[in-house]
């Protein structure tokens, strides 16, 4: 246990009063207070990183003069570069990291496995089938904010979230994690085939535009992109906000969380299609970036603990801002060289996911 | 007072490939403030008429009720408000506290949004101090003794405010020095608390010792229900197990006490 968290339930343990008492008061609770302090905690890191991330890079700029308010805009190259060149990346990186860390949360309480990741129910290979399809095909129509190589991922991961969950509940109401699991690992395998198929018969430049985009790329040029993928966001996380205390219940166990009142076939709906839906927005934003989804969860719990009341909102604005510092570090590292974003997470993340294995055995 | 009436349930066997086993019709009457023990063998419907009593399970025909009001087309919040269960073990897939665990059982009374408060943190000190594991409040679950952890998760149970505790062989994975604890536990709340209970247990003494009505049952019936020392007789003993007995007053432990003798067909 992290001596931050021993010194929080201490604090716990030692406003000793009796029931009587405490009827009487009206002090902010524990949970209440760690809420605020985490949620500001992760809230100061995040926008402190979104504004310093864009002041590095191949021009260095002055943050006193990017918001530097008498110089025009038009005139004020700087407060250009910052919000026009890099903002949107920064933006991207933001929301793919906010919502992968989140969903990384969410299918590890709905599958009772700390080692769960977003991608482990197949979602993210779906996704990337479809985009690859639309890459190979050579698909270029866009609407709107709206751009074939999202859109076809969005199916992918569609058709894919679609099968593992008419798996999962044919046979019940409540989804049996054990059907969900194996459904989601032979689905990854199964639309890995079909990459690897396409890969094959597919030309040399289209295997490198598609093996680029699964590698997770942030490379954002406009705020297109990101509108577009921000209606599903916005659900997804509305979803969520519902989940936090039910995830606590179901991670003990299905019967003891409908023992406790819980709607255990309602809640893993709910978890299920806002996690599905949320790694399907990010990963159709910025590819299929790994790691990010147990890596940020994990660490946000050796820091706040396993309450996911807490864990859900810290592990969204942790995880925004470690990506973007992952892409700082990926567009920065070997620059003018810039190193796929994923491949970062992915060298980060590898070890500690093994480092976690290892602990928990 | 808890009462199931004509309850029939089955598990729709060709699907999934189980045993196929129906719940016969079975009504059973629990009193206010009674500790009534449920008894019988491996895969006679205990588990599934525990679940059937906490409205996990929906019955095919019968109802249960809660002093007068049916269980049926109620919330699962709503139901949790009145009724506990303790089941026989419980791994939480993350490391919670003891603090965190037993406060969980307050989720029947908050809103979707509503954080704990001072009242449920007072009736979580409360159940924690009337288990006798206050001490180990900040501690992590997973670190604790097996007889520890039941009787956190009893706590946790107490902390819903329940009228109704149902346990599925709450003591069977303890040792013998936690299973007189969790017994002398149990005996304490139900007449501290006036918390009625029913505990389906393979234990015939602990049964014996702890009940003051017992439940027999056997492929999906019940046998038998009533006081304790009516219903624990050799001959009901040996028709439900197929076990002959010696059931005999004990003046020191001052109850009766079953001494199985051997296995007959």
């Amino acid at each position: 246990m992290s001596p931050l968290r021993q010194g929080t339930l201490d604090s716990v343990a030692a406003t000793k009063t009796s029931a009587r008492d405490d009827l009487s008061r009206t002090v902010p609770t524990p949970i209440r207070t760690r809420l605020l302090k985490t949620i500001v905690g992760f809230g100061v890191l995040l926008v402190v990183t979104c504004v310093v991330a864009p002041l590095v890079g191949s021009s260095p700029l002055n943050f006193a003069r990017v918001f530097d308010r008498s110089i025009p805009f038009s005139d004020n190259v700087d407060a250009q570069i910052f919000f026009i060149a890099r903002m949107p990346r920064i933006v991207a990186g933001a929301i793919a990291g906010a919502a992968l860390a989140a969903a990384g949360v969410v299918f590890q309480a709905l599958l009772r496995n700390a080692l769960a990741t977003p991608f482990t129910l197949g979602v993210s290979a779906g996704a990337s089938l479809g985009a690859m399809l639309a890459i190979v095909l050579g698909a270029t129509i866009s609407a709107g904010p709206f751009s074939a190589v999202p859109v076809a991922s969005l199916g992918g991961a569609a058709i894919a979230a679609a099968i593992v969950y008419r798996l999962a509940t044919m046979q019940d109401r409540a989804m049996s994690t054990t059907v969900l699991l194996l459904a989601g690992v032979t689905l990854n395998s199964f639309f890995s085939a079909l990459i690897m198929f396409v890969q094959y018969i597919a030309d040399f430049a289209q295997v490198y535009r598609a093996i680029r985009w699964i590698m997770g790329d942030l490379d954002v040029g406009s705020f297109d992109p990101i509108v577009a993928a921000l209606p599903m966001m916005a659900i997804a996380f509305a979803m969520f906000a519902w989940l936090p205390s039910s995830l606590n219940l179901l991670s003990i166990g299905a019967d003891a969380a409908s023992a406790r009142g819980v709607d255990v076939g309602r809640t893993q709906r709910l978890a299920f299609v806002s996690a599905s839906l949320a790694t399907a927005a990010a990963v159709s934003l910025a590819g299929p970036i790994g790691f990010i989804g147990i890596v940020v969860p994990h660490l946000v719990r050796l820091m706040v603990g396993v309450d996911h009341r807490l864990v859900l909102p810290a592990s969204a604005l942790f995880g925004a801002a470690f990506l973007v510092m992952c892409d700082l570090a990926a567009r920065t590292l070997l620059a003018p060289l810039e190193i796929p974003v994923g491949v970062i997470t992915a060298m980060l993340g590898g070890p500690f996911f093994l480092w976690l294995l290892v602990r928990k055995g | 007072m808890l009462l199931a009436s004509e309850l029939s349930y089955g598990y729709s066997s060709a699907r999934r490939n189980v045993r196929s086993f129906t719940l016969d019709h079975v009504s059973i009457t629990v009193e206010r403030g009674s500790l009534t023990g449920l008894l019988g063998p491996n895969g006679c419907g205990k588990t599934t008429l525990l679940n059937l009593l906490s409205g996990v399970l929906q019955p095919e025909h019968g109802h249960v009720s809660l002093n007068g009001a049916p269980l049926a087309g109620r919330t699962r919040r709503d139901i949790a408000r009145h009724l506990a269960v303790v089941p026989q073990e419980t791994h939480p897939a993350f490391d919670y506290t003891v603090m965190e665990m037993v406060l969980m059982g307050r989720h029947p009374h908050l809103g979707a949004f509503e954080l704990e408060g001072p009242r449920d943190l007072a009736l979580a000190r409360d159940a924690l101090a009337a288990t006798g594991t206050e001490h180990l409040a900040g501690r992590a679950y997973m670190t604790l003794s097996g007889g520890e952890k039941q009787r956190v998760v009893i706590a946790s149970a107490l902390t819903q405010s329940p009228e109704v505790l149902l346990l599925d062989e709450p003591t069977a994975s303890l040792d013998l020095g936690y299973q007189l604890e969790v017994a002398a536990l149990l005996r304490r709340l139900n007449l501290e608390r006036g918390v009625m209970m029913v505990l389906a247990t393979h234990d015939l003494n602990l049964a014996a010792s702890l009940c003051d009505r017992i439940i027999l049952m056997r492929d999906g019936r019940v046998v038998a229900q009533g006081p304790t020392r009516d219903v624990l007789t050799a001959a009901s003993i040996r028709r439900i197990y197929d076990v002959e007995a010696d059931v005999s007053f004990h003046d020191a432990a001052g109850h009766v006490t079953v001494t199985p003798l051997r296995h007959v067909q």
